[in-house]
């Protein structure tokens, strides 16, 4: 009978601690929850007096002029939001190509060697690509590649005017290659680890098939792996949205909308960085924090579109049910 | 040409051309035989089955009639395998070409992440550049074949993982003949499956082997009474015994086929 007894107080303890574990999971769950809603509830009192006073103006004006008060975000955002562009269209194809790689096709000997190099790559603080961009890439660029460009592809009807503006190094452009390049290990780690989930039964069926590398990876391991894929590259771009110092270097800091990616430019995280310091009126430091509440909606737009772009490709592989 | 008898083989007492003519396979994974000398002729337009414990080569020997080792760095291939008389491991040989010629379906059912219709359809785009109406033409026809076109008919549009463990197998049995092979590798193809979906797959076999030649894996000596005419007894990478599958089961000339088939180990 004792035993029954003991044993059911141990039944008991087993219950409680499980009950303890479970709520204290749940509060660490909960704390991020209050987290957001703390944020985003401090944004939108730092911003009240733009967001009331300019109103919506404040998205489609570019004037940017703390002398006179006047703040209109649209040079940032339009920076933030082109440098991101640049950096995923350099970016993307280049890390799916290093995946490739390093998943179907790299000698065995290599695929630990370059997985690591890869990886550091991600590690590299921003402030030594910002150096490196600002030291190293921009007068190089500057030098050969930009008036190269100008020359070549400047010259095309319409979409010329693009690859035109100073050739001095610095700009938006410059930015956007400096973010691809740290992009790129962030979305080719991601995207090597999910095409390595792929079964390899499955991939030996599409080899089976005499499919292609190109025809297997294309075909069978990218729908495969669509949702890890786009998880990678909105990793990065949620990286090149928010990336600070590597931008402030090499941007130009210029509340400049232009089509000439060669022309200076700035972007949200940039501005945000340069000018909380001096930013002594109250309207100033409202404007700042207006455009740190733009680039927190911008991102969630960027997670929303992911999650709708998931859904679009699963309807048109054929419903599961 | 070599010529076989099917000796007491009283479902198909015929003499069968030589589809496949294997000749001192060696095969190895970087160091390690896995296959030790093997000769062997597949009978065109027959079942031939691979029987043996587990780890005897059986799945090897068949992965190298496709040549699906060499996706692995490290694995080769020694030897001939002749295919139609031409040799296949020979490195000039068109890789894609002889996968075209070879069909493989595997242990599991493993339908591409795409439409029912997408699945076959893929296949035959690697190979042939074919109308609309061709290509539903095809996508009907192997779908026919692999006795799924009743079940399939309605929903091609649906993914290709929505159908049922057996009927995903035929599916992948019916992509590996839209795009008209000589020979269809069967890695085990049941193993995955409940009794009536393996009946079903047993079956079809049976009736592909009238367009087809068929070499199949089988872990089930029953499996490999059932549907095979040949039958292949593998032990420790090699080759112990190759008979008509009647005589194997009642007659086996080895004494390791005999314990083995009576089950006194394996």
């Amino acid at each position: 009978m004792s035993k029954n007894v003991g044993s059911n107080n141990k039944a008991n303890n087993f219950a409680l601690q499980d009950k303890i574990f479970g709520y204290s999971t749940q509060f660490f769950a909960l704390l991020v929850l209050v987290t957001l809603v703390g944020i985003v509830a401090s944004l939108f009192m730092g911003s009240w007096q733009t967001l009331t006073q300019t109103g919506p103006k404040f998205f489609v004006t570019d004037t940017w002029d703390p002398v006179r008060n006047l703040y209109g975000g649209m040079a940032p955002l339009w920076g933030t939001i082109i440098t991101a562009t640049i950096a995923l269209i350099i970016g993307v194809p280049v890390s799916f190509g290093i995946a490739v790689f390093l998943t179907e096709m790299c000698p065995p000997a290599l695929k630990r060697p370059l997985g690591t190099a890869v990886e550091l790559l991600a590690a590299i603080p921003s402030i030594i690509y910002g150096m490196w961009g600002l030291f190293i890439f921009a007068p190089l660029f500057a030098e050969t590649l930009q008036p190269l460009m100008i020359n070549t592809l400047g010259q095309i009807p319409v979409i010329g005017v693009v690859f035109q503006g100073t050739p001095n190094g610095f700009g938006v452009f410059t930015a956007g290659v400096i973010l691809s390049v740290m992009v790129i290990p962030f979305i080719a780690s991601v995207m090597r680890d999910v095409f390595d989930t792929t079964p390899p039964i499955l991939k030996e069926s599409a080899y089976g098939l005499g499919a292609t590398t190109w025809e297997v990876v294309w075909n069978v391991v990218l729908p495969y792996t669509k949702a890890g894929v786009i998880g990678g590259i909105m990793l990065g771009l949620g990286r090149a949205l928010g990336e600070t110092m590597a931008v402030t270097f090499v941007i130009g800091n210029a509340y400049n909308i232009s089509a000439k990616l060669f022309e200076p430019g700035n972007s949200i995280a940039s501005s945000l960085a340069n000018e909380f310091n001096e930013a002594s009126d109250p309207a100033h430091l409202s404007a700042l924090i207006t455009l740190g509440l733009t680039l927190f909606v911008l991102s969630f737009c960027v997670l929303a579109a992911s999650r709708w772009m998931l859904a679009a490709l699963s309807k048109r592989e054929g419903k599961r049910t | 040409m070599a010529f076989q008898v099917a000796l007491g083989d009283t479902t198909v007492a015929e003499v069968a051309a030589t589809k496949i003519g294997i000749k001192n396979l060696n095969f190895f994974y970087g160091n390690f035989q896995g296959l030790r000398n093997i000769t062997l002729d597949i009978p065109e337009r027959q079942v031939t089955a691979f029987i043996g414990p587990s780890g005897c080569g059986k799945s090897t020997l068949l992965r190298t009639l496709n040549r699906m080792y060499s996706l692995y760095p490290g694995q080769r291939a020694e030897g001939e395998i002749n295919l139609n008389g031409v040799n296949v491991l020979d490195p000039k040989h068109d890789l894609n070409a002889l996968r075209g010629q070879v069909g493989m379906v595997f242990q599991k059912p493993t339908p591409f992440p795409m439409s029912i219709y997408d699945n076959i359809a893929f296949g035959v785009k690697l190979y042939e550049r074919l109308n609309k109406s061709d290509m539903d033409e095809r996508v009907e026809w192997a779908l026919k074949k692999a006795a799924l076109w009743t079940e399939a008919k309605d929903k091609l549009s649906q993914s290709g993982l929505s159908l049922s463990g057996g009927q995903q197998q035929r599916l992948c049995i019916a992509r590996g003949i839209a795009v008209k092979p000589e020979v269809l590798l069967l890695d085990e193809p049941t193993s995955a499956l409940d009794p009536i979906s393996t009946a079903r797959i047993e079956e079809l076999v049976s009736e592909l082997r009238t367009d087809y030649t068929i070499v199949m894996v089988t872990h089930n000596m029953q499996q490999a009474a059932r549907v095979s005419q040949h039958t292949a007894y593998m032990y420790l990478g090699e080759l112990i015994e190759f008979t008509p599958t009647a005589q194997i089961f009642v007659k086996p000339k080895d004494k390791r086929t005999e314990d083995y088939i009576t089950g006194r180990f394996g």
